[in-house]
């Protein structure tokens, strides 16, 4: 075995610059440590291999709650998007979320430029192939590279992505390959596994991309961006932008039989993959044959940027042959003369337990060995981003000897994410969602700030400018809460703006906040009989108004929250030997002593443990404390 | 997701002594707020010792730093005669024994209240309802006791009587529970989820999947299927019998084919010509329900209009209703003519008295009988069988004897347990109902979806802490089985 040469010493090593190790080493280096960011190959960092866009329900929440803290996914989308639409206003403003389509290599391009620029960051193309280790493989101490170059440090951040031993599926076709023809990362997956974590398999996959000028967008519907962009980062208070529109358009039953005829001959079902792919982003294939009745299925075409005719074929991700990938695809309408330029394909790719890691992304086994990303479980840019910088955050804090930062529940979605990562664990990729959060009402994009940005300036990512700017919009928006609460209007002044609008007169007094929580009003169209208003931002104009719309079920939900922390503020010990206490269940001491919840909140989401373990385990920590005494 | 644990810190209220025919039974509300509960209960009765009549009156307002005592009249630590008072309704519940603890020198640790009332179940029940109107929630079983030892107010040594007490137990009591109610409440709560789910499973789709391609979600569906589920709950609670053996009474119902003599049974047991008596069968076209007491226990007894088969509309209601009944009592009284064969239609009611609570009137014993025991032993094992002859008022001393020892003996009151257990079934139907109803209001109203899905989820969670479900993803497996969904 080569020892290797010294190459350099760091504080913090990320390897892999996807948008995991983008965030991760950006957090780092911004919080003052001297980081080294590893690639295999430079034109991947911030690649987007799947589709181009960013954000989505749920996923637009997390993008926002990481430009909070002052991660760099938000702003850098904001720099390079081609369109960008709002889903789900119709619904509460709990629930909008924010989609950008991104032009891909301008993503890639810009985030390379700021890591290139940060102080302190290191950016260097090579293959990591060993994690080294001291202490009987008990602490990091560094990486190898298959140069056999050696870089060390205290903390490592694992941020692999689909590389790791990645294989790719293409009909009865497979061959070794991380995503879009890169190279794998092999020799470092042998490794992992020989340093006993607990690695599996997880497959996703992606569509074919066809050159632009193939297709006949007059057989489509077009989907054009939003007429007012909402910017994505609190930094920009608003954004002009020419847009590019998406099309969409159906398969329909010829598709489905090209398909079904041919079913054997897809990666999927030839059993050739053996990985778990995720339930929410099926193959074409696998939509077919699960949904046998359903008529027809969206095809959203989106283009991969404006110096590129490629676009990508949004719905219709496939491990079918190249041949019948052609075939079903030219009968769908627009697509009868498309010319794929990159075949859809499977990737199958190793990764961790997330159970087999804590609350901070750290390895349970292995001392400074951080995780994040889709090596964790995860699916999506996101959810990879946002795991990304609280081990970039937690590794610094780590170096400090501080405690870790967890983010519960009732913060972010960001806490959600890793929560239900590490301690439920998952089965398959996973992807966050609103309805995984229990207190969706309150974890808003519209305050993601608030929540957040205090936190991101205390641990360092965010930046003074950021801060201010955040304690300014916070105040805005508390005085002009407080005007509307107090602003008073007769309801002969305001009787036909009222009819206009078509809601009720007024029969007494009210103040312009009474007239906001109506349904068939809100602030910006009560600015007509409103004419003292202050200049104020969008994002300070939306939070004002759903503080005050939504006033009611957010005091609900902050009731809710308090209980929700009595729990998550029972510490349990981290050195508790449950297969030891009698009255738990044996599923449940299984349970704890592999997860070693950090508080009694915790304890009670793993499944398997009882509302009855719970209070077993509570009179049994009283004991014990007692005992102690 | 539902908390698996409850509140550590809240106000908890039980009955906590055993059921039965105690003469006293006990009322224990234990946390910050039992003091503030009792203070809106209770009302202290002008005797002389702690009353509002009494001489330390003056003394007292002032000992009283938290505001609540002088207007109970009570002073802490000292056994209070006083009235629960309903202070909704205004309505005299019991007159009581009361005394409030302040921690932590109490059993549990915490702020303790206990209320000693007369030992019948209507009291014990109202002042526990009453308590928990006010913001208590009901114990789980042993967690007095656990707060006790959680709060350093028991000997180390008794750590594992604590846990042992604890083990498992609200598994235990839903079985019971279950079991006991046939099953019946548990089939019918899973059939409300089931259609919750669905509903939650929709709305979750239409909420995290704008861009695909399904069918929304109409405001008009979506009120008239919350409101439908809303009913269903409402049914249910109706039908749940909380504190209603002593309130409304024990639940008899007198069966059997047309003219045995049922409606004379009724006027015996009634002392009254209530129902219409005649010869011809079928005359008793309604269940005619009537209150009475016997032995000193409340009876709702239904005379019931026969539940044969029949063409005609208007009896065929009846029938509907007799069956309703049949279901739902405490004690099916089965009336046989004694001088007549046994027909198809007694063996079928026998047939589903079965391993049920039942005493069988073999009447017109003054005519000569045809059957014997043994027969009745064929369908119904152990039958309690009694001799009767309306006419001749002959039995019916018997009769009541026997509702009696139903009601105090044998297995009737184990059924109590059950009834204790549905307290919090009701507790939690109603929750349920409240937020199905909020939910549905929010649709009428076409409020935001996500909004509306807050309460519909609630009331999903509490139907679902009734079976003691785990917690699960059962929404989100739900929603990828059932939809298509993906880029």
């Amino acid at each position: 075995m080569n020892d290797g040469y010294l190459m350099g010493k760091y504080d913090v090593i990320v390897v892999g610059a996807g948008h995991a190790g983008c965030e991760a080493a950006l957090a780092s280096a911004r919080m003052g440590k001297k980081t080294l960011l590893t690639c295999i190959n430079l034109e991947s960092v911030a690649m987007m291999p799947c589709n181009p866009s960013i954000g989505g329900t749920g996923k637009g929440h997390l993008v926002r709650e990481i430009d909070a803290l002052g991660g760099e996914m938000g702003v850098n989308i904001d720099k390079t998007f081609i369109q960008s639409r709002m889903l789900n206003t119709a619904k509460g403003p709990a629930v909008h979320s924010l989609r950008a389509q991104a032009d891909k290599h301008l993503y890639h391009l810009e985030m390379k430029k700021t890591i290139e620029s940060t102080p302190g960051l290191d950016l260097k193309q090579g293959e990591v192939v060993e994690v080294l280790t001291e202490d009987g493989e008990k602490k990091v101490r560094g990486v190898k590279m298959v140069t056999n170059a050696v870089y060390l440090a205290p903390i490592v951040i694992l941020c692999t992505g689909t590389f790791l031993r990645g294989r790719i599926f293409i009909g009865e076709s497979s061959y070794d390959s991380g995503p879009n023809g890169l190279a794998p990362s092999v020799e470092l997956a042998e490794n992992l596994k020989d340093m006993g974590l607990p690695l599996r398999r997880f497959k996703t996959g992606t569509p074919a991309r066809a050159l632009d000028s193939s297709l006949d967008y007059s057989l489509m519907e077009e989907q054009k961006g939003d007429e007012k962009i909402v910017p994505f980062s609190f930094m920009n208070d608003s954004l002009e932008r020419e847009q590019i529109s998406c099309w969409l358009t159906y398969t329909n039953e010829r598709t489905h039989q090209v398909i079904r005829k041919n079913f054997e001959r897809s990666a999927l079902f030839g059993g050739y993959i053996e990985g778990v792919g995720p339930r929410y982003c099926p193959s074409i294939e696998d939509k077919i044959r699960r949904f046998a009745d359903k008529k027809r299925h969206q095809l959203f075409v989106e283009p991969e940027g404006e110096t590129t005719g490629e676009v990508y074929l949004q719905g219709m991700s496939t491990s079918l042959p190249e041949d019948i990938q052609e075939e079903f695809y030219k009968t769908i309408p627009g697509l009868e003369n498309l010319k794929i330029i990159r075949p859809g394909y499977a990737i199958e790719y190793d990764c961790i337990d997330p159970q087999d890691l804590t609350t901070s992304l750290e390895s349970r086994r292995i001392s400074g060995l951080f995780c994040a990303g889709q090596f964790n479980g995860s699916s999506g840019y996101e959810e990879a981003a946002a795991q990304g910088l609280m081990a970039g955050i937690n590794g610094v804090r780590k170096l400090e000897g501080k405690g870790p930062l967890v983010l519960d529940r009732s913060q972010a979605y960001i806490g959600v994410l890793i929560d239900d990562l590490v301690v439920k664990g998952t089965n398959e990729p996973y992807r966050i969602m609103t309805s995984r959060a229990e207190y969706r009402l309150l974890l808003r994009q519209d305050n993601a700030d608030t929540r957040l940005t205090e936190i991101g300036y205390r641990e360092g990512p965010a930046t003074k400018e950021r801060y201010e700017k955040y304690l300014e919009k916070k105040e805005k928006v508390e005085r002009e809460i407080q005007r509307l609460e107090t602003t008073r209007v007769n309801p002969d002044e305001v009787k036909a703006f009222l009819e206009s609008k078509g809601t009720a007169p007024l029969k007494k007094g009210s103040t312009l906040a009474e007239l906001i929580k109506r349904p068939e009003l809100d602030y910006s169209s009560i600015g007509e009989i409103d004419k003292e208003r202050p200049a104020l931002t969008d994002h300070e104009a939306t939070q004002a108004e759903v503080m005050i719309k939504y006033r009611g079920y957010i005091k609900k939900q902050e009731m809710q929250i308090e209980r929700f922390k009595r729990m998550e503020s029972r510490r349990l010990p981290q050195d508790v030997e449950y297969a030891q206490i009698d009255g738990l269940r044996l599923e449940a001491r299984q349970k704890l002593d592999r997860i070693k919840p950090l508080s009694l909140g915790q304890a009670s989401r793993i499944s398997g443990v009882s509302p009855a373990d719970i209070n077993v385990l509570l009179v049994w920590l009283e004991r014990n404390r007692r005992m102690e005494k | 997701m539902r908390e698996k644990t409850k509140d550590l810190t809240d106000t908890i209220a039980a009955i906590s002594t055993a059921q039965g025919e105690g003469g006293i039974g006990i009322v224990r509300i234990s946390g910050a707020e039992a003091g503030r509960i009792l203070a809106e209960l209770f009302v202290a009765g002008n005797t002389g010792h702690d009353g509002k009549g009494g001489k330390d009156r003056g003394k007292e307002k002032e000992t009283d730093e938290n505001g609540l005592f002088p207007a109970t009249g009570m002073k802490e630590r000292r056994l209070t005669y006083g009235k629960i008072k309903d202070p909704d309704t205004g309505e005299h519940v019991d007159e009581v024994l009361a005394v409030f603890m302040k921690g932590p020198h109490t059993y549990t640790g915490e702020d303790v209240c206990e209320i000693d009332c007369h030992g019948s179940m209507v009291s014990l029940r109202k002042i526990l309802s009453l308590a928990l109107d006010r913001g208590a929630r009901l114990a789980e079983p042993g967690e007095f006791t656990k707060r006790g030892f959680l709060n350093g107010r028991m000997d180390l040594s008794q750590a594992e009587a604590v846990i042992d007490l604890i083990k498992a137990p609200t598994e235990k009591t839903f079985h019971v529970a279950l079991d006991q109610l046939e099953g019946r409440l548990g089939t019918k709560v899973r059939e409300i989820r089931a259609e919750l789910l669905d509903l939650l499973v929709e709305i979750t789709v239409n909420i995290d999947y704008p861009d695909e391609d399904i069918e929304e979600l109409l405001y008009r569906d979506l009120t008239i299927r919350l409101s439908q589920i809303g009913d269903k709950v409402a049914a249910m609670l109706d039908t749940v019998d909380t504190g209603r053996i002593l309130s409304q009474g024990f639940r008899v119902t007198i069966a059997g084919r047309p003219n045995v003599g049922k409606s004379s049974l009724m006027n015996l047991l009634l002392g009254e010509n209530r129902a219409i008596v005649t010869d011809i069968p079928g005359t008793t076209r309604d269940t005619i329900r009537e209150a009475l007491d016997i032995e000193g226990i409340p009876v709702e007894i239904t005379d019931t209009a026969g539940i044969r088969a029949t063409e005609n509309p208007v009896e065929r209601i009846g029938v509907e209703k007799s069956k309703k009944s049949f279901n739902e009592a405490d004690l099916v009284i089965l009336v046989l003519d004694g001088s007549r064969e046994l027909t198809e239609e007694d063996l079928d009611i026998m047939e589903k008295l079965d391993g049920r609570q039942a005493l069988v009137l073999v009447n017109k014993t003054d005519l000569d009988r045809v059957f014997s025991d043994d027969e009745i032993e064929k369908y119904i094992k152990d039958a309690w069988v009694i001799e009767t002859s309306f006419t001749l008022e002959k039995g019916v001393k018997e009769l009541k004897e026997a509702i009696a020892r139903k009601v105090y003996g044998g297995k009737v009151r184990q059924r109590e347990d059950v009834t204790i257990t549905n307290l919090r079934h009701k507790i939690l139907l109603e929750e349920a109902h409240k937020a199905l109803t909020d939910a549905c209001a929010m649709a009428q109203q076409e409020q935001a979806l996500d909004f509306i899905e807050v309460d519909v989820n609630r009331s999903y969670e509490t139907l679902g802490e009734i079976l003691g479900e785990a917690v699960s993803d059962d929404i989100i497996e739900e929603v990828f089985s059932r939809f298509c969904l993906g880029k």
